[in-house]
């Protein structure tokens, strides 16, 4: 046996003739994190809360720690699972305190252990010293460490986080989800978490998988993804990206901005994506670049460049290399520069 | 009785709402063309009990004495009793209807919705006739079963009576405020505790019936005081409450100041009732703390237990709707057939129509300025007068009438005994619904705006003119309608105040159908029914195009 502790297989899931969740292959070993990632309606709520036992499937199976849960055929209930799960909203218990909260899972332990693992989680979150307090009387960032240490408590075989910064302001998103990170590695638990949020999910995730219209794009390690995006959706939905029209042949592939050497096979028309770190400027005044814009963000400058052939690319540069709209400029891809090529048609990666 | 807006604390005793923070209101000053009709307003509404206490307090020692003798102890534990089980019995009848048209996926849930909400529009004094003479000694049903060797049915007068009437008549206060509870709670709150390792039961009990607890209560407060105020149901019944009792006194004894001490009691049992209520809320907040949009519930699904649902909606509607309906269409065709005059309350409805209306223009003149001061200047003051208007809630409209009695009596003389004493009040008893629909109006327009107009150049009163009335006119014509229309139904203080020869559709249906004229009663029942509709279509269409309930509606 593998050591997966959560393993979806082939998940289908229908809403009349909608297909939310569309043959979805996940797995999560023990102690390690995936986020899912992917745009509102892209069903990624909806795995969850598969997982979680709330929706029955249509077709393939799900096992917790080996035990198959949710088939075609059978489900089981929530409650017998061991799964816990942390909402956007926290839905704390309004009518009970922290501690009352927190020992809520542990019902069916001897009501000295009990007491004994509520302080422990408590601790483990450090709001032990609110035990007593009622959730309207704690702050957003303590609701959400109430939140995870009342779903921590009955030792969950997966934990899962829907959406859980979104309620959040700017600042104290960024301090709650490493207070989070920090707090899932002490557990030691697994988890998987959820979000529309692309840099939460590069912070939180072992794995990333991103999710669009029902349908894993690509699942592996943050930089992977983030750096070798074997589809057109996840390159875009993942950081800045532009695409060029370029066509390619013998082991060659011509852009507008160059000729880079690539290994695909055949010949045909594709897509090159460049990110905004990939484009040089420099000033030239028969340069084939026209600055449209430029967007001042601190420490660099994001300018638009119109090319000859009417496409736009966005480029990165320093504070010190001023442009301003309508400059000429030469446009050069930097030497690091790797083209990723994909299909015209279909967004695939071409390899 | 209506369900009036609460004072504005919330369960926790916060009094802030998101527009009134920061700096608007609390700096500026109160305009005195604000100020000095608000607390006229307030001041008025306190004469009533005010006058009452006085005179209790003259009471001849004759009347202390009856109140320390054992019947008045008789007269509390029977209006106690039936507080207690009307109550009650409305809780467990609408807590599962909430449920059953909110959570699961019963067919035609929005007809059964509106079906059970409606035994609302009957007024317990047109109720009561009903039931007497459908269920009573020699009624309809036993004369339907008389052929079948039935010649008596359980007995309707006194306690059971008065219990059902009441019952059937009132749940739809606590139907409508759980219904609304249930249709805002979060499904996370359950779904967290399934996954916690709590089954369906466990959670339903430890977790969603708590947080409908509030709704529960409030709708069964309004429950508790409609009963403990109520006169028609239980004379009718002839179960002699307070009201009764107190009625019979005034009528009868040649010693007014015992139906003075008696309505002191009441007043004091209504209280009691008032601070119990808000002793449960305790310090705990039952909403949800975090904001955010909440979920539509998930649709329990009921399978085979669909029919037996059905079958139990049914019965409720068939009690509480069809029985009062059946009766009123009956004695409707049996009038007409023995000839009774169907127009001859044409000037009994004209007389209604023009105190409730003038009763409606009051209240909400009178609730302006309080609203005004209570939303855009709060402050200790502010939150007095507030808490004054909200006198007429609690008090029973026998009660208010008997003070004003009293007081035009000894000090008022020329208005004692016309319409004006009687507008008088019904605007200390309808004040509440009134203020709650002006204030919540006023509470939706954003001082912001008002600040806007001012920074466009116009005036103080051109700015109300311009930007506040228009936006808050809506709000404030449903509340008149509201006041207009419980105006209509109202019945002990119409019967005390109005002058002689004076007759309203209230009073005409009480008359006869206190002497068991029920064919002459029908006719103006009918009217009365169908007039309260209107505002109970208005309640029922809100809430099913209310967003809440457009979400529960998709997928």
């Amino acid at each position: 046996m593998t050591d997966f502790a959560v393993q979806c297989t082939g998940l289908t899931k229908r809403f009349g003739s909608l297909k939310a969740v569309d043959e979805v292959d996940l797995t999560v070993r023990s102690g390690e994190t995936l986020s899912i990632v992917g745009p509102s309606g892209s069903g990624k709520t909806t795995i969850l809360r598969i997982i979680a036992g709330f929706e029955t499937i249509d077709a393939g199976i799900v096992t917790l720690q080996g035990v198959p849960v949710s088939t075609s055929q059978t489900s089981i209930p929530p409650e017998r699972r061991r799964v816990g799960l942390v909402f956007q909203e926290h839905a704390l218990f309004p009518h009970k305190t922290v501690a009352e909260n927190v020992s809520f899972g542990l019902h069916k332990m001897p009501a000295k252990d009990r007491r004994k693992r509520q302080e422990d989680v408590l601790d483990l979150v450090q709001l032990s010293h609110y035990a007593q307090r009622y959730p309207h009387e704690l702050s957003g960032g303590e609701r959400q460490r109430v939140a995870l240490a009342r779903s921590l408590a009955p030792k969950p075989s997966v934990l899962l986080l829907d959406e859980p910064f979104s309620g959040l302001d700017a600042n104290l998103r960024l301090r709650i989800r490493e207070e989070v990170k920090t707090i899932l590695a002490a557990s030691g638990a697994t988890v998987i978490f959820v979000t529309h949020d692309q840099e939460g999910a590069l912070f939180m995730g072992d794995t990333i998988a991103i999710i669009d219209k029902g349908k894993i794009e690509q699942t592996g390690a943050p930089q992977q993804v983030f750096h070798a995006p074997t589809t057109k959706f996840a390159a875009r939905f993942l950081g800045t990206a532009d695409f060029l029209h370029g066509t390619y042949q013998n082991g060659k592939v011509e852009t507008e901005i160059g000729v880079f050497p690539a290994s695909i096979e055949g010949s045909g028309e594709c897509e090159v994506m460049t990110r905004p770190d990939d484009i040089d400027l420099a000033p030239s005044d028969d340069g084939p670049g026209t600055v449209v814009s430029r967007t001042f963000q601190g420490i660099s400058n994001l300018y638009r460049v119109k090319l000859p052939s009417g496409a736009v690319l966005r480029a990165q540069r320093p504070h010190h290399e001023s442009y301003a709209p309508g400059d000429r400029v030469d446009v050069r891809p930097s030497p690091h520069y790797t083209p990723r090529c994909f299909a015209a048609d279909d967004g695939r990666l071409l390899q | 009785m209506i369900a009036p807006a609460q004072p504005t604390t919330d369960p926790a005793g916060n009094q802030e709402h998101p527009l009134r923070q920061g700096r608007h209101g609390s700096s500026k000053r109160v305009p005195l063309a604000i100020l000095i009709p608000a607390a006229c307003v307030g001041i008025a509404m306190l004469l009533p009990p005010a006058y009452l206490l006085i005179r209790g307090a003259e009471a001849s020692n004759e009347a202390w004495d009856l109140l320390f003798r054992v019947q008045t102890l008789h007269l509390i534990g029977r209006t106690g009793l039936l507080i207690l089980l009307v109550t009650a019995g409305s809780a467990l009848l609408a807590v599962p209807i909430a449920w059953l048209t909110t959570q699961t996926n019963l067919p035609l849930r929005r007809t059964w919705a509106v079906l059970t909400a409606l035994p609302l529009v009957v007024p317990t004094f047109v109720g009561g006739f009903l039931y007497v003479s459908a269920l009573g000694p020699r009624g309809i049903l036993q004369q339907a079963l008389e052929p079948l060797g039935v010649d008596r049915l359980p007995e309707i007068y006194g306690l059971p009576g008065a219990f059902l009437v009441l019952t059937l008549l009132s749940y739809p206060y606590v139907l409508l405020t759980v219904r609304s509870a249930f249709q805002s709670l979060d499904p996370a709150f359950e779904e967290s505790a399934r996954t916690l390792g709590h089954g369906r039961m466990s959670a339903a009990l430890r977790v969603t019936l708590p947080q409908l607890r509030p709704a529960i209560t409030s709708g069964g407060l309004l429950v508790a005081l409609y009963t403990l105020s109520d006169f028609g149901a239980v004379s009718l019944m002839r179960f002699p409450t307070f009201t009764w009792v107190i009625f019979q006194q005034y009528q009868t004894a040649f010693d007014r100041s015992i139906a003075a001490v008696l309505s002191l009691v009441l007043v004091c049992m209504a209280l009691a009732i008032v601070l119990l209520d808000a002793y449960t809320r305790g310090r705990l907040r039952y909403y949800r703390v975090d904001a955010g949009p909440s979920r539509a519930p998930n649709v329990v699904s009921l399978g085979r237990w669909k029919w037996a649902a059905a079958i139990f909606l049914a019965a409720v509607v068939a009690l509480a709707l069809g029985i009062p309906a059946g009766v009123l269409l009956y004695w409707l065709v049996r009038g007409v057939l023995a000839g009774e005059p169907l127009l001859a309350f044409w000037s009994a409805a004209a007389n209604s129509l023009a105190v409730s209306g003038a009763a409606a223009l009051v209240s909400m003149a009178c609730s302006a300025p309080i609203a005004a001061m209570v939303v855009r200047y709060p402050s200790k003051l502010a939150r007095a007068i507030e808490r004054l208007s909200f006198i007429g809630f609690a008090l029973p409209g026998i009660v208010v009438a008997l003070a004003l009695v009293f007081f035009a009596v000894n000090y008022a003389r020329p208005i004692y005994q016309t319409v004006w004493l009687l507008i008088f009040a019904y605007v200390v008893l309808f004040l509440p619904a009134a203020l709650g629909a002006t204030r919540s109006s006023l509470l939706k327009v954003s001082p912001d705006l008002e600040d806007a107009a001012r920074g466009l150049g116009r005036t103080h009163t051109q700015t109300m003119r311009a930007v506040t009335l228009p936006l808050i006119a809506p709000g404030m014509l449903m509340g008149m309608s509201l006041v207009f229309l419980i105006a209509m139904k109202e019945l002990p203080a119409t019967l005390i105040l109005g002058p002689l020869e004076f007759k309203t559709l209230a009073t005409s249906i009480w008359s006869a159908s206190s002497e068991a004229f029920f064919a002459q009663a029908a006719a103006p029942a009918l009217v009365l029914i169908m007039l309260s509709s209107i505002p109970m279509a208005f309640l029922v269409t809100q809430e099913f195009t209310s967003p809440a309930a457009s979400k529960s509606q998709s997928p």
